[in-house]
Protein backbone atom coordinates (compact mmCIF):
# COMPACT_ATOMS: atom_id res chain seq x y z
CA UNK A 1 0.00 0.00 0.00
CA UNK A 2 2.71 2.53 0.83
CA UNK A 3 4.60 1.85 -2.08
CA UNK A 4 1.75 2.04 -4.11
CA UNK A 5 1.18 5.55 -2.88
CA UNK A 6 4.65 6.87 -3.21
CA UNK A 7 5.15 5.85 -6.94
CA UNK A 8 2.06 9.11 -7.33
CA UNK A 9 2.66 12.12 -9.50
CA UNK A 10 2.11 14.69 -6.65
CA UNK A 11 1.89 17.56 -9.15
CA UNK A 12 -1.84 17.20 -10.36
CA UNK A 13 -2.97 16.55 -6.72
CA UNK A 14 -4.79 19.24 -4.48
CA UNK A 15 -5.94 17.35 -1.40
CA UNK A 16 -5.63 14.07 -0.20
CA UNK A 17 -6.71 12.06 2.57
CA UNK A 18 -6.21 8.43 4.04
CA UNK A 19 -8.55 6.71 6.90
CA UNK A 20 -8.49 3.24 7.92
CA UNK A 21 -11.57 2.27 10.41
CA UNK A 22 -12.47 -1.36 11.94
CA UNK A 23 -15.58 -3.29 9.78
CA UNK A 24 -18.08 -2.77 11.72
CA UNK A 25 -21.43 -1.43 10.29
CA UNK A 26 -21.25 1.80 12.61
CA UNK A 27 -18.53 3.10 10.46
CA UNK A 28 -21.26 3.01 7.44
CA UNK A 29 -22.18 6.84 8.45
CA UNK A 30 -18.62 7.68 9.70
CA UNK A 31 -17.46 6.91 6.31
CA UNK A 32 -19.82 9.03 4.31
CA UNK A 33 -19.91 11.60 6.38
CA UNK A 34 -15.95 11.51 6.18
CA UNK A 35 -16.29 12.06 2.51
CA UNK A 36 -18.72 15.07 2.20
CA UNK A 37 -16.28 16.74 4.97
CA UNK A 38 -13.70 16.02 2.67
CA UNK A 39 -15.74 17.62 -0.31
CA UNK A 40 -17.56 20.34 1.24
CA UNK A 41 -14.23 23.03 0.18
CA UNK A 42 -15.26 22.24 -3.34
CA UNK A 43 -19.13 23.51 -3.07
CA UNK A 44 -20.86 20.89 -4.38
CA UNK A 45 -24.43 20.49 -5.39
CA UNK A 46 -26.79 18.59 -2.96
CA UNK A 47 -27.59 16.39 -5.64
CA UNK A 48 -23.27 15.90 -5.81
CA UNK A 49 -23.01 15.34 -2.72
CA UNK A 50 -26.14 12.65 -1.96
CA UNK A 51 -24.46 10.55 -4.93
CA UNK A 52 -21.50 10.57 -3.66
CA UNK A 53 -22.47 9.59 -0.10
CA UNK A 54 -24.82 6.86 -1.27
CA UNK A 55 -21.62 5.68 -3.63
CA UNK A 56 -19.26 5.76 -0.62
CA UNK A 57 -22.24 3.99 1.58
CA UNK A 58 -22.28 1.25 -0.81
CA UNK A 59 -18.84 0.18 -1.22
CA UNK A 60 -18.38 0.58 2.40
CA UNK A 61 -21.06 -1.71 3.52
CA UNK A 62 -19.85 -4.19 0.00
CA UNK A 63 -16.55 -4.38 2.43
CA UNK A 64 -18.26 -4.95 5.67
CA UNK A 65 -20.78 -7.43 4.52
CA UNK A 66 -19.11 -9.38 2.11
CA UNK A 67 -15.59 -8.89 2.01
CA UNK A 68 -15.39 -9.13 5.80
CA UNK A 69 -18.53 -11.61 5.71
CA UNK A 70 -20.53 -9.62 8.17
CA UNK A 71 -18.42 -11.06 11.21
CA UNK A 72 -18.12 -7.14 12.54
CA UNK A 73 -14.20 -7.92 13.95
CA UNK A 74 -12.77 -4.61 14.73
CA UNK A 75 -9.58 -5.83 13.79
CA UNK A 76 -10.60 -6.21 10.56
CA UNK A 77 -10.32 -2.88 9.10
CA UNK A 78 -11.20 -1.16 5.90
CA UNK A 79 -9.48 2.00 4.20
CA UNK A 80 -10.53 4.78 2.33
CA UNK A 81 -8.31 6.77 0.25
CA UNK A 82 -9.56 10.30 -1.23
CA UNK A 83 -7.95 11.84 -3.55
CA UNK A 84 -8.85 15.80 -5.58
CA UNK A 85 -7.10 16.52 -8.84
CA UNK A 86 -8.55 19.66 -8.99
CA UNK A 87 -12.73 19.77 -9.02
CA UNK A 88 -12.24 15.33 -9.39
CA UNK A 89 -12.47 12.96 -6.62
CA UNK A 90 -11.18 9.76 -6.49
CA UNK A 91 -12.82 7.69 -3.72
CA UNK A 92 -10.95 4.09 -3.03
CA UNK A 93 -12.38 1.57 -0.54
CA UNK A 94 -9.91 -1.08 0.02
CA UNK A 95 -10.91 -4.15 2.21
CA UNK A 96 -8.71 -6.87 2.86
CA UNK A 97 -11.46 -9.93 2.87
CA UNK A 98 -12.65 -12.65 1.01
CA UNK A 99 -12.50 -11.00 -2.43
CA UNK A 100 -14.26 -12.48 -5.53
CA UNK A 101 -13.45 -14.86 -8.21
CA UNK A 102 -15.87 -13.33 -10.85
CA UNK A 103 -16.20 -9.63 -10.33
CA UNK A 104 -18.19 -9.03 -13.62
CA UNK A 105 -21.23 -10.94 -12.44
CA UNK A 106 -21.07 -9.44 -8.77
CA UNK A 107 -21.37 -6.26 -10.67
CA UNK A 108 -24.45 -7.34 -12.71
CA UNK A 109 -28.04 -5.92 -10.95
CA UNK A 110 -29.51 -7.34 -8.41
CA UNK A 111 -27.05 -10.37 -8.52
CA UNK A 112 -26.17 -11.44 -4.86
CA UNK A 113 -24.16 -13.81 -3.18
CA UNK A 114 -26.27 -14.09 0.16
CA UNK A 115 -30.22 -13.85 -0.69
CA UNK A 116 -30.95 -14.60 2.69
CA UNK A 117 -29.92 -10.83 3.72
CA UNK A 118 -32.71 -9.64 2.10
CA UNK A 119 -30.60 -6.79 0.23
CA UNK A 120 -31.36 -5.47 -3.15
CA UNK A 121 -28.13 -6.74 -4.71
CA UNK A 122 -28.02 -2.99 -6.22
CA UNK A 123 -25.00 -2.26 -4.69
CA UNK A 124 -22.53 -1.50 -7.63
CA UNK A 125 -25.55 -0.47 -9.85
CA UNK A 126 -26.11 2.39 -7.37
CA UNK A 127 -22.43 3.21 -7.59
CA UNK A 128 -22.31 3.21 -11.80
CA UNK A 129 -25.32 5.45 -11.43
CA UNK A 130 -24.05 7.87 -8.99
CA UNK A 131 -20.68 8.01 -9.89
CA UNK A 132 -18.44 9.17 -13.33
CA UNK A 133 -16.55 6.53 -13.65
CA UNK A 134 -15.96 3.11 -11.75
CA UNK A 135 -12.90 0.46 -11.40
CA UNK A 136 -13.28 -2.51 -9.48
CA UNK A 137 -9.81 -4.82 -9.02
CA UNK A 138 -10.44 -8.25 -6.58
CA UNK A 139 -9.03 -11.00 -5.98
CA UNK A 140 -10.05 -14.36 -4.32
CA UNK A 141 -8.50 -14.71 -0.70
CA UNK A 142 -7.01 -11.04 -1.04
CA UNK A 143 -9.17 -8.31 -1.15
CA UNK A 144 -11.13 -5.62 -3.07
CA UNK A 145 -10.65 -2.22 -4.20
CA UNK A 146 -13.21 0.03 -5.74
CA UNK A 147 -11.99 3.07 -7.27
CA UNK A 148 -14.43 5.67 -7.99
CA UNK A 149 -14.51 8.91 -9.99
CA UNK A 150 -16.70 12.35 -10.00
CA UNK A 151 -16.51 15.74 -11.29
CA UNK A 152 -17.64 17.91 -9.06
CA UNK A 153 -19.22 21.57 -8.10
CA UNK A 154 -18.81 24.53 -10.37
CA UNK A 155 -15.61 26.17 -8.66
CA UNK A 156 -12.91 25.48 -11.61
CA UNK A 157 -15.79 25.84 -13.91
CA UNK A 158 -16.05 29.62 -12.77
CA UNK A 159 -12.12 29.91 -12.50
CA UNK A 160 -12.01 28.77 -16.05
CA UNK A 161 -14.44 32.09 -16.93
CA UNK A 162 -12.87 34.65 -15.24
CA UNK B 1 -38.45 3.80 18.16
CA UNK B 2 -41.32 2.00 19.16
CA UNK B 3 -43.77 4.98 18.16
CA UNK B 4 -42.41 5.12 14.42
CA UNK B 5 -44.10 1.57 14.53
CA UNK B 6 -48.27 1.68 14.46
CA UNK B 7 -50.90 -0.47 13.00
CA UNK B 8 -53.85 1.16 11.73
CA UNK B 9 -56.63 -1.63 10.27
CA UNK B 10 -54.80 -3.89 8.29
CA UNK B 11 -51.93 -1.36 7.69
CA UNK B 12 -48.45 -1.51 9.36
CA UNK B 13 -47.03 2.44 9.26
CA UNK B 14 -43.65 2.78 9.72
CA UNK B 15 -41.71 6.26 10.33
CA UNK B 16 -38.55 5.58 8.65
CA UNK B 17 -35.12 7.31 10.25
CA UNK B 18 -33.35 10.29 8.94
CA UNK B 19 -30.65 7.71 7.38
CA UNK B 20 -31.61 4.44 6.12
CA UNK B 21 -28.34 2.56 5.64
CA UNK B 22 -27.67 -1.11 5.73
CA UNK B 23 -26.61 -0.41 10.04
CA UNK B 24 -30.12 0.79 10.28
CA UNK B 25 -31.90 -1.31 8.07
CA UNK B 26 -31.32 -4.28 10.05
CA UNK B 27 -33.09 -3.64 12.96
CA UNK B 28 -35.84 -1.83 11.32
CA UNK B 29 -36.53 -5.22 8.80
CA UNK B 30 -36.45 -7.94 12.03
CA UNK B 31 -38.85 -5.26 14.30
CA UNK B 32 -41.47 -4.73 10.92
CA UNK B 33 -41.38 -8.53 11.00
CA UNK B 34 -42.09 -8.96 14.07
CA UNK B 35 -45.28 -6.43 13.77
CA UNK B 36 -46.50 -8.53 10.72
CA UNK B 37 -46.38 -11.67 12.26
CA UNK B 38 -47.94 -10.80 15.61
CA UNK B 39 -50.44 -8.52 14.13
CA UNK B 40 -51.31 -10.49 11.03
CA UNK B 41 -51.19 -7.25 9.02
CA UNK B 42 -51.49 -7.27 5.66
CA UNK B 43 -49.93 -3.90 3.80
CA UNK B 44 -46.72 -2.04 4.99
CA UNK B 45 -46.48 1.64 4.36
CA UNK B 46 -43.03 3.48 4.26
CA UNK B 47 -42.86 7.39 4.97
CA UNK B 48 -39.68 8.85 3.91
CA UNK B 49 -41.03 12.39 5.59
CA UNK B 50 -38.00 12.51 7.74
CA UNK B 51 -35.34 10.43 5.59
CA UNK B 52 -32.51 12.85 4.20
CA UNK B 53 -30.33 10.02 3.28
CA UNK B 54 -30.85 6.85 1.52
CA UNK B 55 -28.59 3.96 -0.32
CA UNK B 56 -29.78 -0.01 -1.29
CA UNK B 57 -30.08 -1.07 1.76
CA UNK B 58 -33.50 0.85 2.06
CA UNK B 59 -34.78 -0.85 -1.37
CA UNK B 60 -33.39 -3.96 0.34
CA UNK B 61 -35.53 -3.07 3.36
CA UNK B 62 -39.23 -2.54 0.78
CA UNK B 63 -38.28 -5.55 -1.15
CA UNK B 64 -38.07 -7.76 2.02
CA UNK B 65 -41.41 -6.76 3.52
CA UNK B 66 -42.74 -7.26 -0.48
CA UNK B 67 -41.78 -10.95 -0.37
CA UNK B 68 -43.38 -11.32 3.23
CA UNK B 69 -47.01 -10.19 2.53
CA UNK B 70 -47.14 -10.34 -0.91
CA UNK B 71 -48.14 -14.24 -1.40
CA UNK B 72 -50.68 -13.12 1.23
CA UNK B 73 -51.86 -10.43 -1.19
CA UNK B 74 -50.43 -7.80 0.81
CA UNK B 75 -48.98 -4.33 -0.61
CA UNK B 76 -45.92 -1.65 0.57
CA UNK B 77 -46.58 1.83 -0.30
CA UNK B 78 -43.69 4.73 0.12
CA UNK B 79 -45.41 8.28 1.14
CA UNK B 80 -43.74 11.20 1.45
CA UNK B 81 -40.71 10.03 -0.85
CA UNK B 82 -38.44 13.04 -1.66
CA UNK B 83 -37.01 12.83 -5.52
CA UNK B 84 -34.19 11.16 -4.24
CA UNK B 85 -35.68 7.88 -2.64
CA UNK B 86 -38.04 8.07 -5.92
CA UNK B 87 -34.99 7.81 -8.23
CA UNK B 88 -33.23 5.49 -6.33
CA UNK B 89 -36.45 3.08 -6.13
CA UNK B 90 -37.30 3.92 -9.80
CA UNK B 91 -33.47 3.07 -10.33
CA UNK B 92 -33.63 -0.57 -9.00
CA UNK B 93 -36.87 -1.55 -11.27
CA UNK B 94 -39.69 -1.01 -7.95
CA UNK B 95 -41.85 0.51 -9.80
CA UNK B 96 -44.01 -2.54 -9.84
CA UNK B 97 -43.59 -3.78 -5.83
CA UNK B 98 -44.12 -0.51 -4.00
CA UNK B 99 -46.68 1.90 -4.96
CA UNK B 100 -45.02 5.65 -4.30
CA UNK B 101 -48.19 8.07 -3.00
CA UNK B 102 -47.83 11.56 -2.95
Amino acid sequence: MIEILEKRDYRQITNEMHLEFAAVSANEAFARMAVSAFIAPLNPTIEELSDVKTAVSEAVTNAILHGYENRGCVTDRVQMNCTLKNDVLEVEIIDRGIGMADVGRAMEPLFTTRPEWERSGMGFAFMEAFMDDLEVVSEPEQGTIVRMYKKLGLTAWIGNEE
Amino acid sequence: MEEDFKVIDNYLMIRMPAEIDHHKSVDISSRADRYIVSKQVGNVVFDFERTTFMDSSGVGIILGRYRKIACFGGKVYAVNAGSRIRRLLLLSGMENIVEIMD
